[in-house]
């Protein structure tokens, strides 16, 4: 702009009062056709332009520190009182008005980590389907499909859950292993089941003790299998979530196996790779950072995941000492669907505090979870380009 | 472009069966060969020798397939949805295209550089072992002797001999370029496609290329795609014309610079039109 | 240097290496296969059992009418649909001037502030919607409720929850769109003398329009199906809460007392003993995601539009 100025003497005037001092040049020149100069009224706009959106910006500051500040203050009673031991220990109990959140901690954790080892292979694997292996005519329904499934609502899930999830786990998982006994036609009995909800089962159990099944017993793994047993499980909010991280693991993993260069992929097999050697040690190493920043999102997701939760995973802690337990199939206690159960019925005062101190422990969790990703994501995508 | 399957083919037939009483031998032959990318006509009955253990150059102005070509004669051009080839390319007498060919096979044999450099996202060291590797080499000793050897062959063993561990993304794009051909030649080929290797490097850069070039003709059957005449000039020993899909003229590479045959060879070669 | 090895025949027996290896591949992109297969099985029966059970509940007076206690099966949940168009109003009201502004900034700003912003957007956005519930509460809910005993429930602090929710997503979206005009067309009005809110006002937002469009309308359906922070903030309601205004001649929605929302509806059928309950609670489902499919299928054909201007 700046050299053409001279060569087009009739129109730099303007232009150099809109970037000078305006009022030496508007005086000065009195040609009739001008421009008006860009006013203070203009620059005012902008200051005006400047500071809302920068004002709307700082919003995400005040929403967090406000948040903070709300949930401290409405937690300090319960913080006053029980301390560390509130997440250190087990007791939750509203007659002596004492609350310790282990139980709760222990079941997000759990039920989040129950999801991820079962999604992510699979999410992975599909993902990989999708971008390197499907022909178009899978490629472009499947996708939409799994886009769709990362909008359905999450009461919708938990809706599913209860009335298909559950019959079927009690029916195909629950009922033979711990009744191997019973012949395995009673158990078609399936549709029925799933066409009138979970109520009339054929088999007339609410709490089933499993420690005593051969299951239990098989050393290493037994622990897995004991407890109570009703099909509102850990098992079913562990699938539950794994059933709703796994479309959006599966949709940003292919996203980001799409970007990688095509050159990438064809050097390697310039070099006479197959194609699942491309992909194990060109296309993943390439895409690593960001698949892991996928699967922590999704985990960031997973532990925040109130309804569908809520709705199977049987909002009881174990009936261990500890009301910790690693049974799939014993009923467990997350602390959002804490939150979703009591919240309403909290008595004020230390009971309503401890449960807002849960909400500010979720709160630390989710944040923790998702700034780790972040930075990994941030060092890993530093360490693969080599610090460029 | 439509009208081009006029061309009589019967010169180019002649020119091929010329091609053949060369002195040297022939490493690749291609027969008739069309290509297409699903309705496009992209290689139109194409005929060439390639003579081994020469740099055989393919110019021609921008898409008019001379790159395509090189990606059929090891089979990339597969990777592509709703491509066609027929006529047929044998290397040493055998067809490429043949159903019982496998492709891990060919590019082994044949290996390509591409016009971009695409180093791994691994370590210097990595990208040069992993053909070796993926090929069943597991002994260290013999993986480092193939690391140097390849690297000191590319003209780059100097410059990164101390830090063969570091991203192969920290090295400067003409080193990175000597770095993927030094990762062809680790896996032995004996035919090197070159497309483009140059185009995205500075002159200093593309001189030590050439210079390269000229080393690895003693043991290795290469092919470049260039759109440098001058490059083409310095390097090949034999030359072929492409326009619109068709291969104009192809013979050595002094005859196609001096004394071209046909009009569209000399319009290109001297410059009107590019 | 070494010599070319000797040839090989491409046409004769494989080595070892090779059969071993292409086993190997087949085996893998098998696996792959598999998980994608197993993944669009499950992902499949939801949405099979999610039509199925929720297309043969749907009949007509789950528009037209509010829940019936006497005979459920004659009941809807107008009230609900309703509910969720009001909230959905309020959060925008909220969410989107707060979440178009900061996006318009992060765009124009730089360093190390307008960096530090984009990541508690992130943050922000990771924050468990229940979270945001409690925060509503606690913000406005409760204090409400101690200063006039018997309210605090509302469609305001139901709003608010999900207008939280909003910003972080339009934010990051407004911003993530606008950086797709072409810088060039931003310098180009700007070498015209023109101010900055100009630029942005007359050349930008025009520009992005769709993708801004876009972006509402997904934030739009995630919130829409939001039950968590819902919970308690609105407590539900199974009527029409309306008062009159103008002297009479009018009824608007009262937005400072309980209010309803489909996704909210949904869990409580879900959580009731009778089949009819159950049977409207997937008929409600059915609504949601429809109204929720609508807003996607809109903000597709925004960006779809946009598309075509710029080329």
């Amino acid at each position: 702009m700046a050299d053409r100025a001279p060569s087009v003497p009739s129109t730099s005037a303007p232009l150099l009062a809109a970037t000078a001092p305006p009022p030496r040049v508007s005086k000065s020149t009195s040609a009739p056709s001008r421009i008006p100069p860009a006013s203070s009224l203009a620059r005012f706009g902008d200051k005006i332009y400047g500071a809302v959106t920068f004002l709307a910006s700082l919003s995400i500051f005040i929403i967090i520190l406000w948040l903070l500040y709300q949930l401290t203050g409405a937690s300090l009673p319960a913080i006053h009182k029980f301390g560390w031991s509130f997440i250190t220990k087990s007791d939750w109990n509203e007659e002596t008005n004492s609350f310790h959140a282990l139980p709760f901690i222990f079941g997000t954790l759990y039920s989040s980590l129950i999801a991820l080892v079962l999604s992510v292979p699979i999410s992975i694997g599909a993902a990989i389907f999708l971008s390197e292996l499907a022909p178009r005519w899978i490629r472009t329904p499947a996708t939409f499909l799994i886009e769709l499934l990362a909008a359905i609502p999450s009461v919708v899930y938990g809706l599913w859950g209860i009335f298909i999830l559950i019959p079927f786990l009690k029916l195909y998982v629950f009922q033979p292993v711990i009744q191997p006994h019973v012949p395995i036609y009673h158990r078609h009995l399936v549709h029925s089941v799933i066409r009138v909800g979970h109520s009339h089962l054929p088999f007339s159990y609410n709490h089933f003790d499993t420690t005593h099944i051969p299951l239990a017993q098989v050393k290493g793994i037994g622990f897995l299998f004991t407890g109570q047993s009703a099909g509102y499980s850990m098992l079913a909010a562990g699938m539950i979530l794994a059933i709703m991280v796994t479309p959006f693991i599966t949709a940003v993993t292919r996203d980001i196996l799409r970007a990688i260069p095509r050159s990438q992929r064809e050097g390697s097999y310039a070099l006479g790779a197959t194609q699942w050697e491309t992909i194990k040690q060109v296309v993943i190493p390439y895409a690593k950072s960001g698949i892991i920043g996928a699967v922590i999102l999704g985990l960031g997701r997973a532990l925040g995941e109130t309804m569908a939760v809520t709705m199977v995973i049987g909002n009881q802690s174990p009936s261990t000492p500890s009301g910790v337990s690693l049974s799939l199939f014993d009923s467990g206690y997350t602390m959002s669907s804490v939150l979703a159960n009591k919240f309403n019925e909290a008595i004020p005062g230390l009971n309503l505090a401890a449960l807002v101190e849960i909400a500010l422990v979720l709160f630390g969790v989710t944040v923790f979870v998702n700034i780790v990703a972040r930075l990994l994501v941030f060092y890993t995508a530093k360490d693969v380009h080599g610090g460029k | 472009m439509m009208d081009v399957t006029t061309q009589k083919p019967s010169s180019l037939q002649d020119l091929a069966r010329s091609q053949t009483s060369t002195p040297t031998a022939t490493k690749i032959l291609v027969e008739n060969v069309d290509f297409y990318y699903s309705a496009f006509h992209a290689l139109k009955t194409i005929n060439i020798v390639i003579p081994d253990r020469q740099v055989t150059a393919l110019i021609g102005p921008s898409g008019c397939g001379k790159s395509t070509f090189l990606r059929t004669l090891n089979r990339m051009n597969d990777l592509i949805d709703g491509t066609k080839l027929t006529g047929k390319i044998s290397l040493d007498g055998e067809d490429l295209y043949d159903k019982r060919v496998d492709v891990v096979d060919l590019r082994k044999r044949v290996g390509m550089v591409f016009q971009k450099p695409n180093p791994f996202p691994m370590s210097i060291y990595d990208n040069i072992a992993y053909g070796p590797r993926i090929h069943g080499l597991t002994n260290r000793k013999k993986l480092n002797e193939i690391v140097e050897r390849t690297l000191r062959g590319s003209a780059l063993w100097e410059e990164v001999k101390d830090k063969l561990k570091a991203s192969a993304f920290a090295l400067s794009g003409g080193q990175q370029q000597r770095l993927c051909i030094a990762r062809t030649l680790a896996v032995e080929p004996e035919v090197i496609l070159m497309d483009e290797p140059c185009s995205a490097l500075d002159p200093n850069s593309t001189f030590r290329i050439e210079q390269l070039m000229e080393d690895l003709k003693k043991d290795y059957t290469i092919v470049i795609v260039t759109h440098n005449m001058q490059q083409a000039a310095r390097v090949s020993q034999r030359t072929g014309f492409f326009l619109r899909g068709e291969m104009k003229e192809f013979g050595d590479t002094d005859q196609i610079f001096t004394s071209p045959k046909q009009k569209d060879t000399e319009d290109y070669v001297s410059g009107k039109f590019g | 240097m070494s010599v070319a090895p000797p040839h090989s025949s491409l046409l004769g027996k494989q080595s070892g290496n090779v059969a071993r290896r292409k086993a190997q591949n087949v085996v893998m992109l098998s696996l792959c296969m598999l998980a994608a297969g197993l993944a669009i099985l499950v992902l499949g029966l939801v949405l099979f059992f999610l039509l199925s059970k929720g297309f043969s509940s749907l009949h007509l007076s789950l528009f037209t009418r509010p829940p019936d206690n006497i005979d459920i099966k004659k009941g809807g949940m107008i009230q609900s649909i309703f509910g969720t168009l009001v909230l959905l109003g309020i959060a925008s009201c909220l969410g989107l001037p707060l979440g178009i502004l900061g996006g318009i900034y992060q765009l124009e700003a730089k360093g190390k502030f307008a960096s530090t912003v984009r990541f508690f957007t992130d943050v922000l956005n990771g924050i468990p919607s229940i979270v945001i519930g409690i925060f509503a509460y606690a913000a406005i809910v409760y204090p409400v409720a101690q200063a006039h005993p018997g309210t605090g429930f509302s469609a305001y602090a139901g709003g608010f929850a999900l207008g939280i929710l909003m910003v972080p997503t339009v934010m990051r979206t407004t911003e993530e769109i606008l950086r797709l005009v072409p810088f060039a067309l931003r310098e180009a009005s700007l070498g015209l003398g023109a101010t900055r809110w100009r630029t942005m006002w007359s050349v930008v937002l025009p520009a992005a329009r769709g993708g801004v469009i876009t972006g509402i309308m997904l934030a739009l359906a995630r919130i829409a199906g939001e039950t968590a922070p819902l919970l308690f903030t609105i407590l539900g309601s199974e009527y029409f809460s309306t008062h009159a205004v103008l002297g009479g001649h009018a009824h608007v929605p009262t937005l400072n007392a309980p209010i309803d929302a489909l996704p909210l509806r949904i869990y409580n059928y879900s959580q009731d003993v009778n089949p009819d309950r159950q049977a409207q609670a997937w008929a409600g489902a059915v609504v949601l995601i429809s109204l929720i499919l609508v807003l996607s299928i809109a903000a597709r054909f925004a960006t779809r539009g946009n598309m075509q201007e710029e080329k």
